[in-house]
């Protein structure tokens, strides 16, 4: 909508939008900032907002506690993992979907996301005998393979509604300049396809590193990702707010600076089919 | 060497039978046109020419090969699609190199392959632009440089040119007959537009519901049609179609009138009527003339013609030049 | 369209991924079947054998029960109802020309990057509290007893904290779909004499449709299972007051030691969700074919 408006009502609309910003993003800024305070300063009343004694403390401390670093090396593979798995068993499914499309193909998405319904507290107890069976608790590989089954619908959605948009013609074109299948989806889908796929990277990497149930429930400490970390603080360091804050500024900050850096592209591709 | 010969090939999706049974030959270096409407069937003949489409059943050959079941890479024929279908992410060069690449020909061979190529088409200087950045007749160059390096046995067009701008589309149809020309290699060229169909084709094919309606030289579908569809749909204006007793007095059901094969006189003619509505194009000049117990008539004549919307007119139609169709609609001898 | 060849090969590459997530279905809700049928409690393990129905019957009639599932469809819909109401407002607003659009958008989406637990936590403790929460402060400052969100208002605060953390993605789904509205529209009906809320209603909001289905359907996929919130904040409480059906069937497993009567309530809560998904997927499924 490039309508030419009034400065006043340009003003009047940019401060109505900030202040909404702001105070969607208060919580978050407060968190941050109380994990710079020393701990008496951050329980004070009434609370200060920026005339505190500024201290890393609390990270050296938290630190101290529990090796964050080992939480956040779990985290990243976690993530990373569940992402490039479900994006080799994705795209070729996705390409099936969208350039093979049967009958019965919006059924089994719609069937394929219908899995996610399922409560996941309902299944704990026989998932965490089966991964106590099979070797599989508190490994990464274990953790790698619950996120990549987790997140594969909504992958498999998104990819599909990008491959969608790109015409058939083309990979038509391919074949018949001689390329075999594997060619058709590595050199001319894959690359067209590009911003659908990392959009989908960042979600999934977003949603793998957020994921608080299975994470916390069937690891201990090998396979502990950063959930689990921040798990620890819940009680009753969780009256420490200063310590608390810093713990949460620790698990969140890797994602969140990734997501402001890449929320372009993140944006983009987060339509699900929703625009035409 | 690029020989074609389909036999009793049919496709049928579900229930509905979109192609029924066609036999159709090819010859080498042959420029055969598919025309007819939309739906008639034009575009899936050719898709299960170039192996994009699974035949229901019959048998396909190439070049005296069974190719009944090649996949589409394996039949040696190259395609220009409609929408091009140019890899956006490509550049030209690598566009053209694509299937040289597929085909696992060394960089070097690829490189002269396809600066031969560039140079048959004019694209040298935008060998390295990405197809976002062409005009359209500059991508449609393009699409057929990435079916010349491959030197296929026959080249398939679907609708090239239906999107384009209607000066372009005339230049563009001169080069494509140029290039069939120059390389003498079969080509295979759907349209709907029966303009391009005559202009460009030794051999035409008119197709209606998924049948071959009549196949021939354009001229000989011109002053021959075999019945009442392909009188209608050859030639333009369309040929005027009478019947009841004006049909019953030469001994027909319906009469074909050419607009071109009708004489115009302000006395003594065979027809009379009221001009409706009248264009005058300086080299040609058309009525539509409301005819006394006939109805509608178009006429063409040459030049310029000083008739005027609600003229009393004379027309008189060439007598040697009257099509005659029988109650089924089959051309009378 | 397409051959023989190329629909073998598209079945082929399916597969994987279909067997994969069938197995991650039907291996688990079978053994939950298995367990919901028998006496499982690993305080007296002893107790074995068939229950029949036992299970069921003690789980669905248990008196937290009817409750569990009235929290939980309060819960998904209170948080869709704010996250897609209050999202069409704010992309109506970030969508008209303002100054530092870029920085205000990041601001915007940040909540959906917070993870579950520490978006509880930190609520609870540094918002919520009522001694040293902000909220409570504020109210001191304004001269009101501070209030007990979470004791007073258990379920309300937690839909609150889940509708922080999906306002941004509604958000940002409604707001790409708004930019996509072509203004020749808006201009067509601003000629033929729509106002401001005509235009709205008639052009933008039927141009939102589609995405307000993708925001329902996401959304409603996740909160279903909405668990960890509840546990950080309330546990439940007070007394059941806060215990949607996903947390009741975690305090008989984790808590009672029950697994019996747990798997019943996890195959009833499976059967719940599917007939959500059902339903969902009618209404939903046609929107998304156009």
């Amino acid at each position: 909508m490039a309508r030419h408006i009034s400065t006043q009502r340009r003003a009047l609309n940019t401060a109505s939008a900030w202040t909404v910003a702001l105070i969607l993003f208060f919580p978050i800024l407060w968190t941050v900032l109380t994990s710079f305070k020393p701990e008496a300063q951050a329980v004070a009343s009434p609370p200060i907002f920026l005339g505190f004694d500024w201290t890393l403390q609390n990270y050296v401390d938290v630190n101290e506690q529990r090796d964050y670093f080992r939480y956040f090396v779990n985290s990243i593979i976690i993530a990373l993992g569940s992402t490039a798995f479900g994006l080799v068993l994705a795209v070729p499914a996705a390409w099936s979907m969208a350039f093979v499309p049967g009958r019965k193909t919006k059924d089994l998405l719609m069937w394929m996301l219908s899995t996610k319904m399922m409560p996941a507290v309902g299944v704990l107890v026989p998932i965490y005998l089966l991964f106590k069976t099979l070797g599989l608790l508190d490994t990464r590989f274990g953790m790698v393979l619950v996120l990549t089954l987790m997140n594969l619908p909504i992958i498999v959605w998104m990819l599909y509604t990008y491959f969608k948009e790109i015409p058939g013609e083309i990979l038509e074109a391919a074949r018949m300049d001689g390329a075999s299948l594997r060619s058709e989806i590595l050199y001319v889908l894959t690359p067209m396809a590009v911003p659908g796929i990392a959009s989908t990277v960042l979600l999934n990497i977003i949603l793998a590193w957020n994921e608080a149930f299975w994470t916390i429930n069937l690891t201990v400490t090998d396979a502990a990702p950063l959930t689990k970390f921040i798990a620890g603080f819940s009680s009753p360091q969780g009256l420490f707010y200063a310590k608390l804050s810093a713990a949460s500024t620790m698990a969140i900050a890797p994602i969140l600076i990734m997501g402001w850096f890449s929320q372009k592209q993140l944006v983009r591709g987060l339509t699900f089919g929703a625009v035409k | 060497m690029g020989k074609i010969t389909l036999s009793q090939v049919r496709k049928s999706f579900g229930e509905v039978d979109v192609i029924s049974g066609i036999d159709l030959d090819i010859e080498d270096g042959e420029f055969v046109v598919f025309v007819g409407p939309s739906g008639c069937g034009k575009s899936t003949l050719l898709r299960l020419i170039a192996g994009l489409e699974d035949t229901t059943s019959g048998s396909m050959q190439i070049d005296g090969q069974e190719a009944t079941h090649l996949p589409p890479a394996k039949r040696g024929l190259a395609m220009v699609f409609q929408s091009y279908a140019l890899y956006p992410h490509m550049t030209v060069r690598k566009n053209i190199a694509f299937p040289l690449k597929m085909a696992g020909m060394t960089a070097d061979e690829q490189a002269k392959k396809v600066a031969h190529a560039a140079n048959i088409l004019n694209l040298t200087d935008y060998l390295d632009r990405r197809p976002g950045q062409l005009s359209g007749g500059q991508r449609q160059r393009v699409a057929i440089g990435r079916a010349i390096v491959r030197e296929p046995a026959a080249f398939l067009f679907d609708e090239p040119l239906s999107n384009l701008d209607a000066a372009l589309r005339v230049t563009m149809r001169q080069e494509i007959s140029e290039l069939h020309q120059s390389l003498k290699t079969t080509m295979i060229y759907v349209t709907h537009d029966q303009v391009e169909a005559m202009t460009m084709a030794d051999k035409i094919v008119v197709l209606n519901a998924g049948r071959i309606e009549q196949v021939g030289s354009p001229l000989e579908l011109y002053h021959s049609p075999r019945n009442l569809f392909v009188a209608g749909f050859i030639g333009s204006p369309k040929m005027n179609l009478i019947s009841g007793a004006e049909a019953a007095k030469y001994n027909c059901a319906t009469l074909g009138v050419r607009p071109e094969h009708i004489g115009v006189g302000a006395g003594d003619g065979h027809w009379q009527g009221v001009v409706g509505l009248s264009e005058h194009l300086g080299s040609d000049s058309f009525f539509k003339v409301s005819v006394d117990g006939i109805g509608t008539i178009n006429v063409r004549a040459n030049g310029e013609l000083n008739v005027r919307a609600g003229d009393r007119i004379h027309l008189s139609p060439d007598l040697e030049k009257l099509h005659r169709f029988d109650a089924e609609g089959l051309a009378l001898k | 369209m397409a051959t023989q060849s190329s629909r073998s090969a598209a079945r082929l590459m399916l597969s994987p991924t279909v067997i994969l997530l069938l197995v991650w279905m039907i291996v688990p809700l079978a053994m939950t079947l298995w367990f919901s049928l028998k006496r499982y409690n690993l305080l007296y393990p002893d107790r074995t054998g068939f229950n029949d129905f036992g299970n069921y019957t003690r789980f669905v009639l248990s008196p937290a029960f009817g409750g569990a599932v009235v929290n939980t469809l309060i819960l998904v819909v209170g948080v869709l109802v704010i996250t897609v109401v209050l999202g069409i407002l704010i992309a109506l607003l970030i969508d008209q020309p303002i100054w530092g659009q870029g920085i205000v958008r990041i601001l915007v989406i940040s909540p959906f990057f917070i993870m579950p637990p520490v978006a509880a936590l930190i609520w609870k403790n540094m918002f919520m509290n009522p001694t040293n929460g902000l909220f409570a402060e504020a109210a001191k400052l304004l001269g009101m007893a501070p209030i007990d969100f979470l004791g007073q208002a258990p379920l309300a605060s937690i839909i609150l904290i889940v509708a922080w953390q999906w306002l941004p993605f509604a958000t940002l789904i409604l707001l790409t779909a708004l930019q996509s509205l072509s203004s020749e529209e808006l201009e067509a009906a601003e000629m033929d004499g729509a106002g401001a809320i005509q235009r709205f209603w008639y052009i933008m909001l039927p141009h939102l449709a589609r995405a307000i289905t993708v925001v329902v359907l996401i959304q409603t996929i996740f909160l279903l299972g909405i668990f960890g919130e509840i546990l950080v904040t309330t546990n439940g409480g007070p007394g059941t007051a806060s215990t949607t059906l996903p947390y009741l069937i975690y305090k008989e497993a984790l808590l009672d030691f029950d697994v019996g009567t747990a798997a019943a309530g996890g195959v009833v809560a499976v059967i719940l969700a599917n007939i959500v998904a059902f339903f969902l997927m009618r209404a939903i499924g046609k929107n998304l074919d156009a």
